[in-house]
């Protein structure tokens, strides 16, 4: 019987000597090919006797078997080191790549707004808007302003060249989209009318002449005082966190009655007037076809412009308009 | 309305506690604390003192050197940056160790070299009114003798509450103190009583001195008069000028001080003529003729139109404007001894109207155009007035002129507890009802379920059913409503316009573009300087007139934006907005509104903004959206198409013409495009539909044409699939040439088309037809157009 360990053993240091996979299988055809040593043993296998084939056949293959155990092992451990080699060449330092952000900034209004809508939007509402050059009729009469009233001239409307002398003028506030949608849709409503507001403030660091503001309107079957109140308590809760409160306190507008500004708590326990709210008054209700006896509703409205001055406290409202890039990329 | 503790104490004793929580009750009922202030406090070491010398500091020019007797008769060297005073004048002194009312501490002190021992104060300094220039000088008030005396001894000042309150339009009654003091005191569950003023009268009777005829009754609802005698224009005693001081009016004369003490007490304005410059003692009370003149106390001569309320004389000539301002030619002077005395109910409307026309707000009109008191409380006024000026000295004729135009309703309103009820989410029956608001005077009487209900005579502004279930709320608590969240039937939801326009925004933030939002008001010229027409709607009372325009475009504001932040060496400025911008009317009375989106990208050429816009094309599936060569005003001549998408055309793109960049002060290019994006999102968009994916192979043929500059890409495009047809998988135009070997005056597009069947393998014989069928569509379609070999 032949041993055919001197065989594996030149294999193996044959193998130990290949530095790289293509003298590897150089190697592998001396060894394992066709006319290898151990091919030619196994060919000779036939013309031995059969007790002593058996035998023979069994060291032959436990020799291939070893000697492919060789040139597997090689080649395991030559190609993780070109894979080594190849990653150690395909290196990168990432802190060469700057940023140049890729991505754009919604405006700090926006934002607030979306929020807003939102918040509203989960609470039932949908979202109305209207034009931001109005008439009298909707700025004012229909919200039970007449002509005559101290109230007219607390909004410092800004007027434009249309019409008769104070006839068209920027909105004041977008109660005009309250009574737009009033007059076109039947009861119930359940709106929020946010958008930009005109009045005449010089622009200064807490005043714009142009704003935004929210307002919302229910008008449905026995809506109640009690209503706004919790309305407003489950939308403050929302927006600003579960630990604000509210309160509201008599106020007036002539578009409501009763009227009252509503409130919300600060960390040190003090109230910030958020802004104004109340009943529908009848008067606006009859101005827009909703007869007062069969459907009630409530109206509220607050600024979004100090919503983001406050969430962010920043020190001059105009940078909202500034449209300072350096500013618009800090949000 | 500003209301001192001790005033509303007069009417309500009981009204008692913690200054705070007296200002919270305040704000509960609807008169918000604005401020509130502790008086007479803090003064312990203020004394009076006199000026003895005063001489310049020798190292200073805004301050003086002052020696001031403080009572001990030393002189007291204080160093003091007010010059209003003169040797001998007599002044409020804050001695060394005082702690003023703001917390300041008085110490001994060098200020430039020189020593001061103590302060000269002011009145805003101790509480007095708010003139902060000055120093306080008593020398007509107080008496030499009390030098040394504290000065809250000398002026008769007591520790106090001063609280400024938001009074609202439709509360009339609470513009005065008893007005405060009786809703506090309801507030508070405590009793309220309007004090009677006893008056003595003269032997001479009203009714041989004066005479009123109310000519239009619509005007004036009513006019009382008295007359008094041996009246003494002087000073008025010092408890009154510290009233109306705290209150925010400047004491002037006895006549004048009497009547603003009386108005700011029981809310009754009032109007004082010498009654030597009224012939007759006749007033009557009439519309003013269109184009009729009036000097008023002013000294400005008032033209007065048909609308205007006005007292005239007796020979008709106009002396006084109804509840707004008096005439100067009756003007209480220093020799003036019988004064007729007016106080009136003029019609709100009325008065807010002049008011308004001629901008002359005050004390007195602010009453009237809320509703002053017209009943009982206007006798107890005079009354009041009376015993004041009574106790200077003066007398009064006997009775009274008391003549009536139209005044409100007095017949009872009938509401239905059950609807007020409905309104505040209350249950609360009639008699609960009538307990809450009779305090403030509504008297109410059971019908039924419902309630019968005279409104007092000071609340004008209470006139309905709801104006009553205002009080009933007010009364019982907004924080006592039960908190209620109701819920609609309908869900909510953004509209697909918002939808859209929020992934519009989206979109173009994921492009890499900031958000901008400047102000909708351009200067006259910008829409020139933009090369737009110049029909923008103009603003009647601007604020500035740099702001008196609105803008038609995006592109101004925009443009002012690039030029700030490359002005502030801002780089990678890309911008975009989406705003209203408003068209001149067409036909109606309102401007005709639209919603611009805008992209501006500094320093950038067209291509940029036109892959923005394909980005947004994406974003929104637009139909058929196709660029067609334009000069839109305001944007370059050749760097410039529409964008047309479904046949219309809704915006531009290309980039801004570098003149009006540059008349803008904006440096290079800038790429453009500005849509109306309100009509484009009301077209068609966003109709995508299921195409299934090819499981065959495709075939890529790369075809280059030379074509002549003035044929669009587009249209070889558009050649190509036409002649693809459904075989055509994708085209893409990957390479524009011009130079060597392409001829002058054209360029070489090459495109890479992709072909697959959904339903087979192609052969190559069919891509070989269908390549062909291309080539010659493109030869058919664009004149000028060749294949490259």
């Amino acid at each position: 019987m032949t041993d055919y360990k001197e065989l594996v053993d030149a294999a193996s240091a044959a193998v130990g000597n290949a530095t790289d996979l293509a003298a590897l299988g150089a190697l592998q055809a001396q060894f394992l090919g066709k006319k290898a040593a151990i091919n030619a043993a196994k060919k000779q296998l036939g013309a031995l006797d059969p007790d002593q084939r058996a035998t023979a056949g069994k060291a032959i293959n436990e020799a291939r078997q070893q000697i492919e155990a060789v040139f597997s092992d090689r080649r395991d451990s030559l190609e993780q080191a070109a894979r080594l080699v190849q990653l150690e060449a395909e290196r990168l330092d990432l802190t060469e790549v700057w940023p140049r952000p890729a991505r754009g900034h919604a405006h700090l209004v926006t934002q607030a707004r979306d929020r807003l809508e939102d918040v509203f939007v989960a609470m039932g509402f949908t979202v109305a808007e209207g034009p931001e050059v109005e008439s009298a009729w909707y700025n004012f009469e229909a919200l039970n302003i007449p002509d005559w009233h101290p109230a007219r001239g607390s909004f410092d409307t800004i007027f434009v060249n249309l019409g008769e002398p104070e006839e068209v003028m920027l909105r004041s506030h977008t109660s005009p989209v309250q009574v737009r949608t009033m007059e076109s849709q039947e009861p119930p409503i359940y709106i929020v009318a946010p958008g930009r507001t005109f009045r005449t403030d010089a622009a200064d660091a807490t005043h714009l002449p142009a704003f935004n503001q929210i307002e919302g309107l229910v008008i449905d079957k026995g809506i109640t005082m009690g209503d706004l109140a919790g309305t407003i308590d489950e939308f403050v809760r929302t927006f600003f966190g579960e630990e604000v409160k509210t309160r509201l306190r008599p106020s007036y507008f002539p578009f409501t009655e009763p009227s009252a500004e509503f409130d919300i708590s600060r960390d040190d326990g003090s109230w910030l007037e958020l802004g104004g709210c109340g009943m529908v008054h009848p008067n606006v209700l009859r101005n827009c076809g909703i007869d007062p006896e069969i459907w009630q509703g409530f109206a509220f409205g607050f600024g979004i412009d100090r919503l983001a001055v406050m969430r962010y406290q920043l020190d001059d409202i105009r940078e909202l308009v500034n449209n300072d890039v350096r500013f618009l990329r800090q949000f | 309305m500003k209301v001192l503790l001790s005033w509303l104490r007069e009417f309500a004793p009981d009204i008692d506690g913690d200054p705070v929580d007296l200002g919270e009750r305040l704000s509960g009922l609807g008169l918000a604390v604005e401020e509130m202030t502790i008086t007479g406090g803090g003064l312990d070491g203020v004394v009076l003192a006199k000026v003895l010398d005063l001489r310049p500091h020798p190292d200073a020019d805004k301050i003086q050197l002052v020696d001031v007797d403080a009572g001990d008769g030393e002189a007291l060297q204080v160093c003091c940056g007010a010059f209003n005073m003169s040797v001998g004048d007599l002044i409020p002194f804050a001695t060394i160790g005082t702690v003023m009312p703001n917390g300041m501490e008085i110490a001994q002190r060098k200020m430039r070299g020189e020593m001061s021992n103590g302060m000269c104060c002011s009145g805003a300094e101790i509480g007095l009114g708010d003139d902060h220039d000055g120093i306080l000088l008593l020398t007509q008030t107080a008496n030499e003798s009390k030098l040394g005396t504290p000065i809250t001894e000398v002026l008769g000042i007591e520790a106090d509450v001063l609280w400024d309150l938001e009074v609202n339009a439709n509360r009339p009654d609470a513009m005065s103190v008893a007005g405060v003091a009786r809703d506090l005191a309801a507030g508070l569950g405590v009793p309220f009583t309007m004090p009677t003023f006893a008056t003595e009268r003269s032997a001479s009777a009203i009714a041989d001195l004066a005479k009123v005829e109310i000519i239009d009754p619509t005007l004036c609802g009513r006019f009382m008069a008295r007359v008094l005698s041996g009246v003494k224009v002087g000073t008025s005693p010092q408890w009154i000028q510290n009233r109306l001081t705290a209150l925010g009016m400047r004491p002037i004369n006895s006549v004048v001080d009497v009547s603003n003490y009386v108005m700011l007490e029981l809310g009754q304005p009032n109007h004082t003529y010498d009654l030597a410059k009224v012939p007759n003692g006749h007033l009557r009370v009439r519309r003013a003729a269109d184009g009729e003149t009036l000097i008023t106390l002013d000294d400005v001569e008032r033209t007065l139109v048909s609308s205007d309320g006005v007292i005239a004389n007796g020979a008709d000539e106009v002396i006084g404007l109804a509840g707004v301002m008096g005439g100067a030619s009756t003007e209480i002077s220093g020799s003036t001894t019988d004064v007729l005395l007016e106080l009136a109910w003029w019609d709100p409307p009325s008065v807010s109207r002049t008011v308004k026309r001629l901008n002359l707000p005050s004390e007195a009109s602010v009453r009237y155009r809320r509703g002053a008191d017209y009943g009982p409380n206007m006798d107890r006024a005079l009354d009041r007035f009376v015993s004041l000026l009574a106790e200077m000295g003066a007398t009064c004729a006997s009775g009274q002129i008391d003549e009536r135009g139209d005044l409100p309703s007095r017949e009872p309103l009938r509401v239905r507890p059950a609807k007020i009820n409905s309104l505040l989410g209350t249950d609360l029956d009639g008699d609960a009802m009538a307990a809450l608001i009779e305090p403030i005077g509504f008297e109410t009487a059971r019908a039924g379920d419902d309630l019968d209900v005279v409104i007092p005579t000071w609340r004008w502004d209470t006139q309905t059913e709801t104006d009553v279930a205002e009080e009933v709320a007010r009364m019982f608590g907004y924080e006592n409503l039960v908190r209620t969240v109701p819920k609609g039937d309908e869900p909510g939801g953004l509209s697909p316009y918002q939808q859209d326009r929020r992934l519009v925004r989206e979109t173009l933030i994921g492009a890499g573009l900031d958000e901008t939002f400047p102000m909708p008001f351009l200067a006259p010229g910008d829409l020139a300087s933009a090369g737009l027409p110049e029909d923008g709607v103009t603003l009647a009372n601007p604020l500035v007139h740099e702001e008196s325009v609105l803008r038609t475009s995006l592109m101004p504001g925009q443009l002012k934006a690039i030029a700030y932040n490359q002005s502030h060496r801002v780089e990678r400025i890309n911008l975009f907005e989406i705003g209203t911008v408003f068209l001149p009317p067409k036909g109606t009375l309102l401007p005709d509104e639209h919603e611009h989106l805008c992209v501006a990208l500094a320093s950038q050429a067209a291509p940029r903004a036109v892959e923005i816009l394909h980005v947004l094309d994406e974003a929104l599936a637009l139909p058929n959206m196709q660029l067609r060569a334009a000069s839109p005003a305001g944007m370059h001549p050749t760097r410039s198409a529409e964008v047309v998408v479904a046949g219309k055309v809704r915006g531009h793109v290309g980039e801004v013409d570098p003149g009006v960049a540059a008349a803008f002060g904006v440096d290079g290019r800038v790429a453009w495009f500005e849509l109306d994006l309100g009509a484009l999102l009301d077209g068609p968009h966003g109709n995508r539909k299921y195409r299934r994916v090819s499981k065959y192979p495709s075939s890529d043929i790369d075809l280059a044409f030379e074509v002549p500059n003035s044929i669009p890409a587009a249209a070889v495009a558009g050649s190509l699939r036409k002649a693809g047809g459904k075989l055509l998988a994708s085209l893409e135009l990957f390479d524009t040439y011009r130079g060597q070997g392409v001829a002058e005056g054209t360029r070489s597009l090459a495109f890479r088309l992709r072909f697959q069947a959904d339903d087979r393998t192609l052969t190559d014989t069919e891509v070989a037809s269908v390549r062909q069928s291309c080539i010659d569509m493109v030869h058919k379609q664009q004149k000028g157009a060749t294949l490259r070999s």
